[in-house]
């Protein structure tokens, strides 16, 4: 598109009429790192506080929460998904096998057509980090946690997520995922909601409407 | 988004709209009920958090800075993101960002578009240029499906059908899916959405987005959002084009840690939303194949070279001034006569439009601060409104406008006010004057003439029998004897 070019030169020409000339880049980083950030960086509680927090947020998102050791899993994974009536499960490629339980059928997202995802009764996956005062799981596209749509199509999502990798506050959780930045990168906080409608949070429009988390403790 | 737009030459004031709108008693309940739930859950979550002052001003200053070198940043971005696959465009206005939309899309090979709810999409009215060009576009948001079904328009930044209640929704959505049997709890609604929606998504091969946060550092895009229907929209199609003003961009990804705090508590009063993404071009194997982003102008740099309004433009779109203002609170955002209404609206219209309409809307306040106070990034909104009024003002009184006769009115007053032997003589006058229009209750509800201007929204009290300086100089005379 040749207008773009001349579009781009008059746009910031105008920025520069209107602000000044582009300063130096070192003046710009530095007054940038001269922006006050008095705001709460760090956690103030113990590693159970983080634990008990995230699982009152998320259970305030109407999520089923569970801890398990991780010789526990598959009986526990199991178990959810009887009582779940879920049958078959898509899972991203790098899902430990040991997770994984007989007696469910286990699909492995391959990338190709969304249609097998969206025909599965839930995704099973792991998760980068979780963060406590906001109830947000994070997911990034690496082994156990796949590309976005596996997490979306299905109506269920059961998310396991090793309690080592909680963290307190949003600034933390920043902090922590600033190398892989590029990734792409969902945050959820609970299932799919709408307050569309009179400002009732409801649940449930396009993700998944129910998700259940298994915290993994030593 | 429907194919009705608020048209600028058209809307009529917003005194002469929000007249005939406050006799919608439905909508009114409607607008009422919404904004007080939502502004009751904002209260709980801000006031859980210790540190919500240092947010704002962080938020504030990461945004001041930010437009301070919105050259650099703005280029850092399409360098980034250039170099991570994606497709940087440049739109100085709302005609030339439509038409590179449009010929995206058909260079996408699509007839339909599947859209994230977006108020640039809005703004720039693109449904209606999309129509025209023969490409159907699904809004695929809640609210937006209903206001697109509806032909209605938004009267909300963050909840645009929120003038509207259950019922109601339900009565469009058994019209336009043909649900002769659909329930009116949100869930069967919700549910209805959904069933209508997966085969577009699936299906259609282009989606339309806005974006929340332009990452320069990065080159990644940030879009907040609770349904679902976004990450649809941002991961199925084959194409993805984003359209973001040049404001939307924000330094460094650590700069997310302050505004994915304030966005969230100030918009619909949660802790977090229920999804956030982050891409950064195109991911090879997760995702669209193309990306594009549209960086537009469309007056923006105006606001910008203006110091005391540039301010406007550190805006989120959070929606919580609309939900704390008196005056939307009883309008609702309709009388507005743009798709941005309440205080941000106030502002931020006329301006877009380069002072050339929506100039009844700095007036549209009683100045009361709310806003401010509310406001997540301290736009002092209240000091840009009397700004943009002393623009109209000025705009107004040019040339022969001098002669018109609210100027002449001021200027009488202005002789009066510098002198205080005529101005003790108005006062004399003026209690008076007002005797034969002054109610038992003591008010003046009505006036003559010009002035009638003023008792048409607001009542005078009648005025005092003694002023303070008579008042004064009696009890000096009297402590003399």
């Amino acid at each position: 598109m040749a207008n773009s070019v001349a579009a781009r030169t008059e746009i910031l020409r105008r920025i520069c009429v209107a602000t000044g000339p582009v300063a130096d880049q070192a003046a710009i980083e530095a007054e940038w790192r001269g922006i006050d950030r008095e705001y709460k960086k760090v956690k103030s509680v113990d590693h159970e506080g983080l634990l008990h927090q995230l699982e009152d947020r998320l259970r305030d998102y109407d999520a089923g929460v569970y801890r398990s050791t991780s010789d526990g899993i598959p009986t526990l994974v199991r178990k959810i998904l009887t009582e779940r009536g879920k049958k078959t499960m898509a899972v991203p490629s790098g899902i430990p096998a040991e997770w994984l339980p007989a007696g469910v059928t286990f699909v492995e997202d391959t990338r190709g057509d969304v249609s097998v995802i969206d025909s599965c009764d839930g995704v099973l996956t792991s998760a980068t980090l979780a963060i406590a005062e906001t109830g947000t799981i994070v997911l990034q596209d690496a082994p156990g946690q796949g590309r976005r749509a596996v997490t979306l199509l299905p109506d269920y999502h059961l998310c396991l997520l090793d309690a080592a990798n909680i963290v307190q506050t949003v600034p933390e959780g920043i902090a922590l995922l600033q190398p892989t930045a590029h990734l792409a990168t969902t945050f959820f906080s609970g299932p799919s909601a709408t307050a569309d409608i009179e400002m009732t949070r409801i649940k449930g429009v396009h993700g998944p409407r129910f998700v259940d988390v298994i915290l993994i403790v030593a | 988004m429907s194919l009705i737009t608020f048209d600028p030459a058209r809307v009529p004031s917003f005194q002469v709209a929000a007249k005939g709108l406050l006799g919608d008693t439905q909508m009114r309940k409607n607008v009422r009920h919404a904004t007080t739930v939502i502004q009751n859950k904002r209260a709980i979550v801000v006031d859980e958090m210790p540190d919500w002052q240092q947010l704002r001003e962080s938020g504030r200053q990461i945004k001041e800075h930010t437009l301070k070198h919105l050259d650099f940043y703005l280029q850092q971005f399409e360098e980034n993101c250039t170099k991570a696959g994606g497709v940087v465009h440049w739109a100085r206005d709302a005609a030339e960002a439509r038409e590179i939309v449009i010929d995206l899309v058909r260079e996408s090979g699509s007839k339909e578009v599947i859209k994230i709810k977006s108020m640039t999409t809005e703004e720039i009215s693109l449904n209606k240029g999309l129509e025209a060009a023969g490409i159907h576009a699904y809004e695929t948001d809640l609210a937006e499906l209903i206001i697109q079904m509806g032909n209605d328009l938004p009267s909300h930044i963050v909840v645009p059908a929120l003038h509207k209640n259950r019922q109601q929704i339900r009565e469009i959505f058994m019209r336009e899916m043909n649900l002769p049997d659909l329930g009116e709890k949100p869930a069967d609604l919700a549910e209805a959405a959904r069933t209508f929606l997966r085969e577009k998504f699936l299906r259609v091969k282009t989606g339309v987005s806005g974006a929340n946060f332009l990452i320069a550092e990065t080159g990644g895009v940030c879009v907040v959002e609770s349904e679902g229907n976004g990450r649809m929209c941002l991961t199925l199609p084959e194409t993805l084009i984003t359209i973001a003003g040049v404001e939307k961009v924000i330094p460094r990804y650590q700069d997310l840690e302050v505004f994915a705090q304030l966005l969230p508590r100030s918009a619909t009063g949660e802790r977090m939303n229920p999804y956030t993404s982050i891409w950064t071009g195109v991911h090879p194997t997760d995702g669209p194949r193309t990306f594009h982003v549209i960086l537009m102008d469309n007056a923006r740099t105006k606001i910008l070279a203006d110091q005391e309004s540039r301010q406007t433009l550190a805006c989120i779109r959070c929606g919580a001034c609309q939900n704390i203002c008196p005056v939307y609170r009883q309008t609702g955002g309709h009388a507005y006569g743009s798709v941005y209404a309440g205080p941000i609206g106030a502002i931020l219209t006329p301006q877009l439009q380069e002072m050339h309409s929506g100039k009844s809307l700095p007036y549209a306040s009683s100045l009361c601060g709310a806003c401010y106070e509310v406001c997540p990034v301290k736009i002092n909104i209240p000091e840009v409104l009397i700004h943009l009024r002393h623009k109209v003002v000025e705009q107004d009184t040019e040339g022969f406008g001098a002669l018109n006769p609210e100027a002449l009115a001021m200027k009488a007053m202005a002789m009066l006010f510098t002198s205080e032997r005529r101005f003790r003589a108005a006062q004399r006058m003026g209690r008076m004057a007002e005797r034969p229009l002054v109610n038992k209750a003591g008010w003046v509800t009505w006036l003559p003439g010009l002035l009638g201007g003023w008792t048409q929204v607001r009542d005078l009290h009648e005025m005092p029998k003694q002023t303070f300086r008579e008042w004064f100089e009696q009890r000096e005379a009297n402590d003399g004897k």
